[in-house]
């Protein structure tokens, strides 16, 4: 399939606080981070045709979103992939712009985990649903923590793969939010007790969570939310900042099954066809955003995207090669400070579109020189069992 | 005397449990149903041959539904197991470090447990070890647990 530049990110807002202490809703997030991305891209409300939302304001959100803001769009898209629900919005918004159905798409997103004190990653999965693969799961007391930790359990067994590889992941990502003004703010907020930063032995001396897992390498639970407005080609030419072209994407889902591959995720199947509309291949990517919810997901997920083969990713990120300032060595992973180190509210897929547009727009705090390309892999639900994935390929000018 | 508020009492009579399946979801309740009888059941195709678990009532390799309930020998291999030292669930935060594992049976399913009947969940449980089923008793059901072969 040939590249097609149908349909640009033209503003961006990130929420910039991590801890709203209760004070300000998810909806209110939305809204205001709506606001602030419109004003980014130099539109306004009544030029947002097409809605695309996850569902985290709560209530039937299809029904009531358009309300909240005052909109009167004629594209409602209410995908809801956790946190890769952001990846398939803007697939989606690409496919409905190019089909001629909307002009501006606006995504939005708002949580306030942290107020709520929810305990994502070790909190009780328990009172089976009546869902049948949850009625089947749920009485083992897993929580989310040791769901990736069995994937990395089985990756070191593989491929022997060891803790101080998958801390190389961690300590890049920290780098990057020590640079960025927000993300150490965030630590700060949610008290982290050593703000600096970190090295492999800070990661691997760290406490276990859930074996293999250390708490440095679990992302933090955070307040926040952001907006992303996609435009069509003619908006965006009119439009105040630089166009980020969607180029290519790719939606999947995986489940356990018998004699299935844990370490293989959905991203093995979402990625070529990302890549192949794209017509593009990992290594012309500068920038690698991926959910990193816990070390072993970007492990991973860089493997799945073909920037080396299953099974090598540790040694291919050893060494530090996944940082900012190492542009020759591959793309440089998620410059904000990801979810390990600056903001995970629960669903954190929008802030891998959010940041890969900083980086094609040369507004980053851990710029890479010249950054052309950057790959978005967003990861919902749990990697280690059913999970889906959503991978954006995006180009500047 | 000393009073006591009578809402705090009956929290202290509860002991958190683990949380049980529901008995009646339609897809999975004859699963939990033979339990009773300490029989681990899982589905195969008639048609195609395809192993299904969780069970559902069709068929995922082909369009039949023609599905035969079979019975499980018990025995299988860890397939991956994380220790968990930390949980919030009322239940669970009482026995870490516990062990959670997929377990990959003999006849094909992989199923989510706990590995039992161990000293040392640190060092104990390795990818690869043989387990057996272990049912811990419950009223309505019985809950397939695994230790290792010979413990």
């Amino acid at each position: 399939m040939s590249q097609k530049r149908d349909a640009a990110i033209v503003g961006i807002h990130e929420y910039p606080r991590r801890d709203v202490e209760g004070e300000v809703s998810p909806l209110q997030i939305k809204a205001e981070s709506a606001a602030r991305a419109l004003e980014d891209a130099g539109l306004t409300w009544s030029d947002v045709d097409g809605i695309y939302d996850a569902g985290d304001g709560g209530g039937m959100s299809g029904l009531n979103i358009a309300e909240y803001f005052g909109l009167k769009p004629t594209v409602i898209d209410t995908t809801g992939v956790g946190g890769s629900s952001y990846e398939y919005h803007a697939a989606h918004a690409k496919r409905d712009i190019a089909a001629g159905k909307a002009n501006v798409a606006l995504l939005t997103y708002g949580s306030i985990a942290h107020s709520n004190a929810f305990a994502i990653g070790v909190g009780a999965r328990g009172g089976a649903t009546m869902h049948p693969a949850e009625n089947m799961d749920s009485f083992a007391g897993m929580t989310l923590v040791s769901n990736y930790a069995m994937v990395a359990a089985r990756h070191m067994y593989q491929y022997g793969t060891t803790s101080e590889q998958l801390a190389e992941i961690s300590i890049a990502t920290r780098m990057h939010a020590m640079r960025n003004p927000e993300a150490v703010a965030a630590m700060e907020d949610l008290e982290f007790l050593d703000i600096r930063e970190t090295t492999i032995d800070d990661v691997v001396n760290s406490r276990l969570i859930a074996d293999p897992l250390h708490l440095l390498e679990c992302c933090m639970i955070s307040d926040g939310g952001g907006a992303v407005v996609i435009a069509s080609a003619e908006v965006a030419a009119n439009c105040k900042k630089p166009p980020v072209w969607i180029l290519g994407t790719g939606e999947a889902t995986k489940y356990p099954e018998p004699g299935g591959d844990i370490t293989v995720s959905a991203a093995a199947q979402s990625a070529p066809i990302a890549f192949s509309e794209a017509g593009l291949s990992p290594a012309e990517m500068d920038i690698a955003m991926i959910y990193d919810s816990f070390t072993i997901t970007v492990l991973t997920i860089l493997e799945d995207l073909g920037f080396c083969k299953k099974g090598e990713g540790g040694d291919w990120v050893t060494g530090g090669r996944l940082r900012f300032d190492r542009p020759s060595d591959g793309p440089a992973l998620n410059t904000d400070g990801g979810g390990l180190s600056s903001n995970h509210p629960g669903m954190r897929g929008i802030f891998l579109l959010i940041e890969a547009t900083r980086q094609l727009r040369g507004e980053s705090n851990s710029q890479v020189e010249d950054a052309k390309l950057a790959v978005a892999h967003g990861n919902g639900g749990m990697l280690g069992s059913r999970h889906s994935a959503g991978t954006v390929i995006l180009g500047r000018d | 005397m000393v009073e006591q508020n009578p809402k705090r009492k009956k929290e202290q009579k509860k002991e958190p449990t683990r949380p049980l399946p529901k008995t009646n979801e339609l897809d999975t309740k004859a699963f939990w149903a033979a339990t009773k009888d300490k029989e681990f059941r899982y589905q195969q195709c008639n048609d195609c041959g395809k192993v299904i678990f969780y069970p559902r009532r069709h068929c995922t390799g082909c369009t039949s539904g023609n599905l035969n309930w079979k019975t499980a020998s018990g025995e299988g291999t860890i397939y991956t197991f994380s220790v968990v030292r930390q949980s919030y669930h009322p239940f669970f935060r009482n026995l870490v470090p516990y062990a959670v594992a997929w377990i990959d049976l003999d006849e094909g399913p992989r199923i989510l447990s706990n590995i039992v009947g161990i000293e040392d969940p640190l060092n104990d449980i390795s990818i690869g070890q043989k387990v057996v089923l272990e049912w811990e008793e419950h009223e309505d059901l019985n809950i397939p647990l695994f230790r290792p072969m010979g413990s």
